[in-house]
Formats: C-alpha cells, structure tokens, sequence
C-alpha cells in the first residue's frame, strides 16, 4: 500500500513537473506525435498492403502460359490449351483475354478483361470505382470504345465492381469476348494467355517443365511467381515509404539525443532540491521515469490513433502519391484495418523505451551529486 | 546532538582553483538549542551547514549525528537521515515554482508513502501555525517575501525533524519580518527542535534567542560565545 502511495505521490509531482513546463513539453509532445505518427502510418500501410495482396491473389489461378516470340509477350493459340490439358496433373485449361485500352477523352488507361459472366450478354460492361467515377455526369451510361479499325463500340455499363479492393480494380473494365475481339481486331482461335488449375501444386515445377517440352515457344509463370512479383511490387510501395521511415526515426533519434544531453539549469536546481528535502536519487530517477512514460505514452497513444485513422479512413491520403502507380484513374481504396500486434511492438520498444531512457539519463547525472553542488550550480 | 571533527571540505581539488572551504573544523552542536554561525561571506558558513545537514560529504573528518558516525554512510541512508532528521530553510528559499504553497510543503514528505489526505492536513495545519494558511493554494512566485519564508519553514517541518537549518534566512526579510523569523525559531526551540542558522544578521546574531554564537573566517572557527 505504502509502494503504490509512493508512486502515486510521486507521479503527482512527474506530472505536475510536466505541466509547469506546459510550452516546452507541448513541443515536445508534438514532435513526437508527429514522428509516432509518420512511423505508425508507414507500418499501418506495409501490413494492409501486404494483406491486401493476398486477398487479391487468393483465387489466382497455380500457373499461367504465355507465347513469346521474339522474347516479346505475344498472342497465344488457343488449340495450345488442348495440348497442355492432356499433361498428367492438370485439372483444367482454359484461355484468358486481357489488355490494355487508352481512352483519350479522359486521359485514362484501361485494364480490359473478357469475363465469363458476361459471356451472353455482349454490348455489356462491369467497370472498377475509378472508371465509373470519371464517367460524365449526366451519361447514358455507355462508354464509346474507339475500336482498331477506327470505328466506334458503345458498350452499356451493367454494374460497377465492389470496392472490396479498388487499389487493383479501380481502372477495371470487364466484358463479353466478342467485344473484345472486335475492339481489338483479335482473331478467332488466339487468347492473351492460357490459365491452368492443378491437382497438386507439388507437381507445378514437373508440369511448367512438361509444357515447355511440348511447347517451346511457351513460358509458364506459377503462381509463386506471381506472388512475388507482387510482393515485390508492394514492397517497393513500402519501399518508397520506407525511406520516410528510416528519415523519421533519425528525426526521433535527434529528439531523444537532444533530451538525454538537456537539462535545464532550473530543472537541475529542483533535482537538488528535492535530493536536499530528503528524496533518494531512486526516487529522483522515479519521478523522471513517469515524466518520460507519461510524455512518451500520450505521445505514442495518439500518433498510432491519428495514424489509424489516417491510414483506415482517410485513405492515407498523405501517402496518395506513393500509391498512385501509373495509372491515370487514381485508387480510392478502403484498406482494411489491420493491425501487427509485433510491429506494433516493436514501434513501442523503438520509441517510448529509448525515450523515457534518454529521460532519465541526464537526470540520473544529476541526481547522483551532492544536492548542495547541485543547488550550487 | 551532532559532533564533527577536524572537517576538511576542498572544492575543485588537484585544480589550479583548488581551495578548502571548510578548513579544519571540530564543534559539537548541542540539542534543544539555537546556534548562529556568524561570518562574512566567503567564510564557509554556507558550506558548514551543508556538511551538518548531510548535504554534502566532507573532504575528510567525522561527523556524529546522535552517536551515530554518518561520513561513510552510502547515500541513500543519508537521503533518509536527511528527510527524517533535518528540515532545511535556504536563502533563496528554494520553493519550486509554478506548484502551490500546499504542494510545496508537502514535497519532503512524498517519499514516505504517506497518504496523500494525511500529508495535505499536515501542510495545511503547518501553514496555518505560520499564518498563511489563505495562501495554500497560490503559486509560490505570487507570495510575498515574508509569506515565501514562512512557506518555507512550513515545509522543513513537514516530517517534523529534529534539527531546523537555516541559511542566510532573513537575507531578504526587513527588521520587522526577520524578528519574527526569530521569534518563530525561539518556539521551535521550545518545542524540543535544535535550530542551526548561518547569517550575519545583527537581528538574528543579537537575538536573545540564540543560545551559542560561532564566528568563522576563511574556514575556520575563530570564537564561540555560549549564551547560555
């Protein structure tokens, strides 16, 4: 009981102290809000990111096969899925038609994409958020597509895509095979690329090897490949931000040197005083301990609540033009909030804990000198 | 009661400006009695004190508090003999500013453990036995220098120690405030405490309060007129 009076009167006086200097540690609570901030949004958009990509790839397809020619991605034979569907271990062949589509009157690229659900229903499109948004007010509903021969298709927008994950399908367009070959003057009997399920991805290795035997002009990707093709490509996403990161923690780093090296002729003076009415330099180094917890906890507390919401309802809208990527039809994605509890952790341990040290340190010099030297200085 | 003897204390030793502040000293301080160190600045008053009061180490020499030899004490005993066994009255009065009067009394007594309620009676009954109990509640730097004082007596006696230490105390007080600073010494005195003050103050070196009178010079001792 006596222990817990202690520290509480002891905690009166921290916090006391704190407010007493109510400028200089309102700064200082600032900047390291700021630093908490900047830190947590980065790790809060590296883990979303990352899930996301797995949520994206969930139902990719164990291997794709694409022809070359000349090394260059070019169109592949669909009687190439026949050939393919009789290797031992592939479950199922079947060809995919995509592309790419500029659409000059708003300056915006397309990704086109046949789909089977609209396999009846040609004249018909699913578009991504990004697409439907730059539609002109008060359209129709249609989007004129200026086909290869210089004519025009206009296909009737059916739905728009669900935002679940904007950031790969804002710019989606989803439509029926023929209006796809007829856009692109694509001849009957070639698809973009062939997509192949497998009983047992153990044997994918033995399969791309078997497929490239039978067909030399082909290149199989597996789905690992994929992954980490994604991986890395949100990994350069952090990567970008992890340059804000690393400059970040060097500014904390410069904080937490400038408050270890500092100590205030005043707050010295009260050092002394304090060890002169009786107080140990344990309990000193106490005080000084709940002066940096409770900075350094607030501080930390409120950056990871501003940098949540930042990140989960805002969009991270500060880091908007690191994730812009080179389309044209800007992503305005919900990334679902996720926490890593271990990065989290980790952030804790890499701020409040260097900190409260560096708190206490110029203190603890202090503290250990008579208290008559001290009031002396 | 407190002994020292032969106390040495040397500032920045083995330095070009090393000089003995304290040269020598050996005095026995008697309890339930008021003793005045009286010299001109400079002359290791302030210093005396400190050693007295456990606020900072001599050089070399023995000190005796009640019997018990406190030199070679580690610090956090002296800490404890500090905050039990004297209260301390400095010239500057060393209030902490921006905390209240209240708060400031009850500082010495934290450590404890002590209910806060009960330290806060006691601070409060101690700013009312020196007049000031309207002043509780108001930050140190809007006392006066009379109330700032009492403020401060108030505070060495929030653990009720046996000794009361007072440097320079009526350095800042007129005649009127600083016979008052004695009379409040006189009652302590009466009360059982063993009051040490540093000043050369006629008010307070001629007050018929003072029991002993010790005149120092360049460190050392040079009279000691017991009253009493």
């Amino acid at each position: 009981m006596t222990f817990i009076q202690k520290q509480r009167n002891i905690l009166d006086v921290a916090l006391c102290s704190l407010l007493r200097r109510k400028g200089k540690n309102l700064s200082l609570v600032a900047a390291y809000v700021f630093v908490i901030f900047l830190l947590s949004s980065v790790m809060f958009i590296t883990d979303a990111l990352k899930r996301e990509a797995s949520f994206v790839l969930k139902d990719a397809p164990e291997m794709i096969v694409q022809r070359l020619v000349a090394g260059r991605h070019e169109l592949v034979p669909t009687a190439y899925a026949k050939v393919i569907g009789k290797i031992r271990g592939v479950q199922s062949v079947s060809p995919r038609l995509w592309g790419y589509y500029y659409d000059a009157t708003n300056g915006a690229n397309y990704t086109l994409i046949v789909h089977q659900d609209l396999i009846t229903s040609p004249g018909s499109i699913m578009v991504g958020r990004g697409v439907a948004r730059h539609l002109p007010a008060g359209g129709n509903g249609t989007i004129p597509f200026k086909a290869c021969d210089g004519s025009y298709l206009f296909l009737e927008i059916r739905s728009v895509l669900p935002s679940e994950s904007e950031l790969v399908s804002a710019d989606l367009v989803l439509m029926s095979e023929p209006d796809f070959r007829r856009l692109f003057q694509m001849p009957e009997g070639y698809a973009t690329d062939l997509v192949l399920r497998v009983r047992n991805v153990r044997e994918l290795s033995t399969i791309a090897a078997k497929v490239v035997q039978l067909l030399p002009d082909t290149r199989p990707v597996s789905r690992d490949e994929i992954l980490r093709t994604y991986d890395a490509v949100f990994s350069w996403r952090s990567g970008l931000v992890i340059v804000i990161f690393a400059g970040t923690l060097s500014a904390f780093l410069i904080l937490a040197w400038d408050k270890a090296t500092g100590l205030s002729a005043e707050e010295k003076r009260e050092i002394g005083l304090l060890k002169a009415v009786g107080w140990e330099t344990s309990d000193v180094l106490l005080m000084k301990f709940w002066e940096g917890m409770a900075v350094s906890l607030v501080s930390f507390l409120t950056g990871i609540i501003l940098a949540y919401v930042h990140i989960f309802f805002t969009s991270a809208s500060l880091f908007k033009p690191a994730l812009k990527g080179w389309a044209v039809l800007y992503p305005d994605f919900r990334l679902t909030p996720f926490i890593d509890g271990q990065h989290a952790a980790t952030l804790f341990f890499l701020t409040v804990v260097p900190y409260t040290a560096a708190t206490i340190v110029p203190s603890w010099r202090t503290a250990t000198m008579d208290p008559d030297s001290v009031m002396r200085s | 009661m407190i002994e020292i003897k032969n106390i040495r204390k040397v500032f920045n030793a083995g330095k070009t400006n090393e000089f003995a502040a304290i040269d020598g000293v050996s005095l026995q301080v008697d309890s339930d009695r008021i003793t005045v160190f009286k010299g001109p600045s400079g002359s290791g008053k302030t210093t005396l004190l400190s050693i007295l009061g456990c606020m900072v180490r001599p050089t070399s020499g023995r000190i005796e508090v009640n019997g018990r030899e406190i030199t070679s004490l580690p610090e956090r005993f002296l800490a404890e003999i500090r905050r039990s066994g004297f209260g301390f009255i400095f010239q500057q009065y060393n209030l902490i500013r921006g905390m209240t009067a209240l708060e400031n009394v009850m500082i010495p007594s934290y450590p404890t453990g002590e209910r806060r309620s009960s330290l806060k009676k006691r601070a409060v009954e101690l700013l009312v036995l020196f007049n000031v109990p309207h002043k509780a509640g108001s930050r140190v730097e809007e006392l006066s220098g009379g109330e700032a004082q009492r403020v401060t007596i108030a505070r060495a006696l929030m653990n009720n120690p046996r000794f009361v230490i007072a440097d320079e105390p009526t350095a800042h007080l007129d005649t009127k405030l600083s016979r008052e600073f004695m009379d409040i010494m006189l009652g302590l005195k009466t009360e059982g405490k063993t009051i040490l003050i540093a000043s050369h103050d006629p008010v307070v070196c001629d007050s018929i309060a003072v029991d002993r009178l010790v005149g120092m010079r360049d460190g050392r001792i040079t009279t000691v007129d017991d009253r009493r």
